[in-house]
């Protein structure tokens, strides 16, 4: 090939217009696009409770918000973080550095929720964790730009664990995700068990993630010979958990705590083998006419399966979001996540998966919890048809008093 | 003193026992590896996958053919092992002639392309599979420990299907052939054995071993795409401190390393996920050809 003088010359002519184009209006739209990246777990052990229904849930979210009447455009970016925080965080920064991006939605497991709410901060962005369960991130790690949205460690602790204890289970032994999140969970129970009179008589803490086979670890709970059984796990874990207990015949002499277990293990489980167990969630689809209505919407997407907490969470956080970065303008918005969230803080929420509720100092969204008993395969009506509510706790007394948590936020 | 070890003994010895139940599944995985390495020369890293296959066909066999679990202990591993068929004929026969790592890298990605589209189908947190009734009810009373009948079928059944895969090889004319092809393929094809069919074959059998175990974990762990992935690195440990290629070394090892984590459960529990792989370390440092392997 032969270039010549005047090929040379138009190219050259032509490069500062090409530069021009699509870079120049690449900027000029940033400044008026609202950027919400879901970060979660696509592909392993969460992947059903979250994965694609938690980003189906926020393109929801935009839709329901009315934002594109108000000429605010949206853009919805997902990524896989394999519970992998140096990948969670890997992604993150390069959200927020290449791509733009303002929020960052979901973040399941504690260790890839801590290790992004450390990224958020630097940056001055925001995260609405909803799937992350530590507490911590209203506790001692606390900071202004997170919102922590569905329930955490504490929340489980008091409902399905408080529960127990008042039934008569005054002796624990806890079988834990050896990582950040089972350690809050063994913890903040643990700390329940104790004040309410209780005693915590062992623990076992099995790798994560990887663990399939958790005989050895029943065993060990049944040797114990303590009244409860509380599984500090979740996902497939709490699935294959509570499928060998049963085998193990654990459940005749012991009981089983399923300190956090969500509608989507309950249908992989099945009802013959689930039934009759209590557990704590703040969103059931079937709890009235406003739940019915997120899961109607969210059914097609999931393809037929129903919400669980964790994708409503999303659904709610990113709509709240969307709320009060439209009130304050979205180029204000973008300049600063810590003051969006304090806007976040100061307005109510509502919305179809929680109701009325508010975001308090220390980063806690507050509304009910629910403790639910697994209906027997006879009482159930239909598919998905899994709950009896047991006993609704208001969302004042669902999550820990502020004053407990020691976040530096909270003004004494 | 005497106390204490007894008391270290009555909470090891249910340990011992479970460990068994998962060196089994570790033996007949590592087995199926064993064969396939030492006939073909490949490395098969869909292992895993064709592992969780044997589950899955099993699950569609009851929930959409009606057919139990019986059935589905011999139907699956057939099924799955045609699957292999065509995969050895359309792909990994290509590979032969190349470097051990093109059928590692080809199989691996084979795996996760699988892997995939069943999640994609069927989700992460998997589907229920009940136990055969025969095998339910309540657990056996070992005095020490309650052992439910369907796992001492498991280590009934993978200690049988060892030992009859072990016979075959060694002590028929089919394996003569094998392990005679395995040494100087073009001679015995000169003798008028078909080979290549053969390869495949044996490609299909490595492969239904695994569809097997597949269809024996089914009851046991959920039915999840991701369940073969958490085993088949282990598996390939036990495969390395075996020695590669090593039948009765795979099985003796399977067995021995699933006491092992077994143990480290009761001891360090944190560390049963990693204790296999620091005796494959010190397994290669000493003897780098595996316990019974050849040099």
């Amino acid at each position: 090939m032969t270039i010549d003088r005047r090929s040379l010359l138009g190219g050259a002519a032509a490069l500062p217009a090409l530069g021009m184009m699509p870079w120049g209006s690449a900027r000029a739209q940033a400044n008026n696009v609202l950027k919400l990246g879901v970060l979660t777990d696509m592909s392993g052990t969460y992947r059903d409770g979250c994965g694609p229904g938690s980003v189906a849930a926020v393109r929801q979210a935009v839709q329901d918000s009315g934002v594109a009447g108000r000429n605010i455009q949206v853009e919805v970016l997902q990524g896989d973080h394999q519970n992998k925080p140096d990948v969670a965080s890997t992604i993150a920064r390069q959200w927020i550095d290449r791509d733009g991006v303002d929020v960052i939605i979901d973040v399941a497991t504690s260790s890839c929720a801590l290790a992004v709410h450390g990224v958020v901060k630097e940056k001055n962005k925001i995260m609405l964790n909803s799937t992350g369960a530590t507490a911590d991130l209203t506790g001692p790690a606390c900071h202004g730009n997170t919102i922590h949205w569905t329930y955490d460690t504490w929340m489980l602790a008091n409902s399905t664990g408080g529960a127990m204890v008042k039934a008569g289970g005054d002796t624990w032994f806890f079988i834990t995700a050896d990582y950040a999140f089972g350690h809050a969970l063994e913890r903040d129970t643990g700390d329940l068990v104790r004040k309410q009179g209780g005693r915590v008589l062992g623990s076992v803490r099995h790798p994560f993630p990887g663990t399939t086979d958790f005989s050895s670890f029943l065993l060990q709970a049944q040797q114990s010979r303590a009244k409860v059984v509380g599984l500090a796990n979740a996902g497939v874990d709490t699935i294959n958990s509570v499928k060998q207990a049963a085998e193990f015949g654990l459940t005749r002499r012991q009981k089983l705590a399923v300190l956090l277990m969500i509608v989507s293990d309950v249908h992989s489980l099945g009802l013959n083998t689930a039934q009759g167990l209590v557990l704590s969630e703040t969103y059931y689809w079937d709890l009235n006419d406003r739940t019915r209505n997120l899961a109607n919407k969210l059914k097609g997407p999931l393809n037929g399966a129903m919400p669980t907490m964790w994708q409503a969470g999303c659904y709610s956080a990113a709509l709240h979001y969307l709320k009060a970065a439209a009130d304050m303008g979205v180029a204000q918005a973008k300049a600063s996540g810590l003051e969006t969230v304090t806007r976040m803080k100061a307005m109510p929420t509502d919305d179809d998966a929680f109701g009325p509720g508010s975001i308090r100092q220390d980063g806690r969204k507050l509304h009910p919890s629910y403790l639910f008993e697994v209906k027997a395969p006879g009482e159930s009506k239909g598919p998905w048809d899994y709950y009896k509510l047991v006993r609704t706790v208001p969302a004042e007394e669902a999550f820990r008093p502020m004053a407990e948590g020691s976040c530096s936020l909270v003004r004494t | 003193m005497l106390e204490e070890l007894l008391f270290q003994l009555e909470m090891s010895a249910p340990q011992i026992v479970l460990g068994l139940v998962n060196g089994a599944f570790y033996a007949l995985l590592s087995l199926g590896l064993a064969v396939i390495f030492g006939m073909l020369n490949v490395i098969n890293f869909a292992h895993g996958a064709q592992f969780m296959m044997g589950a899955f066909v099993a699950w569609m066999l009851l929930n959409w053919a009606g057919i139990p679990y019986w059935g589905a202990l011999i139907l699956s591993p057939l099924i799955v092992g045609v699957f292999g068929v065509i995969l050895e004929r359309t792909m990994i026969s290509r590979l032969y002639k190349l470097d051990h790592l093109y059928g590692l890298l080809l199989t691996f990605g084979l795996a996760l392309i699988i892997e995939g589209l069943f999640r994609n189908q069927f989700g992460s947190s998997g589907l229920p599979y009940a136990p055969p009734a025969a095998l339910t009810g309540a657990p056996l009373d070992l005095g020490f420990m309650m052992l439910p009948k369907y796992r001492v079928w498991v280590v009934v059944a993978a200690f049988a299907v060892c030992i009859a895969t072990w016979l075959v090889i060694e002590k028929t004319r089919l394996g003569a052939y094998l392990r005679a092809a395995t040494e100087n393929a073009p001679l015995v094809q000169a003798f008028g054995v078909n080979v290549p069919r053969m390869v495949t074959l044996t490609y299909a059998a490595g492969v239904g071993l695994a569809a097997l175990a597949g269809v024996l974990a089914a009851p046991i762990y959920s039915v999840n795409p991701g369940m073969g992935s958490n085993f088949i690195i282990t598996v390939f440990a036990v495969v390395v401190i075996g020695g590669m290629g090593s039948i009765l070394g795979s099985v003796i090892t399977g067995f021995g390393l699933g006491l092992v984590e077994g143990l480290t459960r009761v001891i360090y529990p944190e560390a049963s996920a990693t204790v296999i792989f620091v005796i494959m370390a010190i397994v290669l440092l000493a003897r780098p050809a595996g316990l019974f392997g050849r040099a």
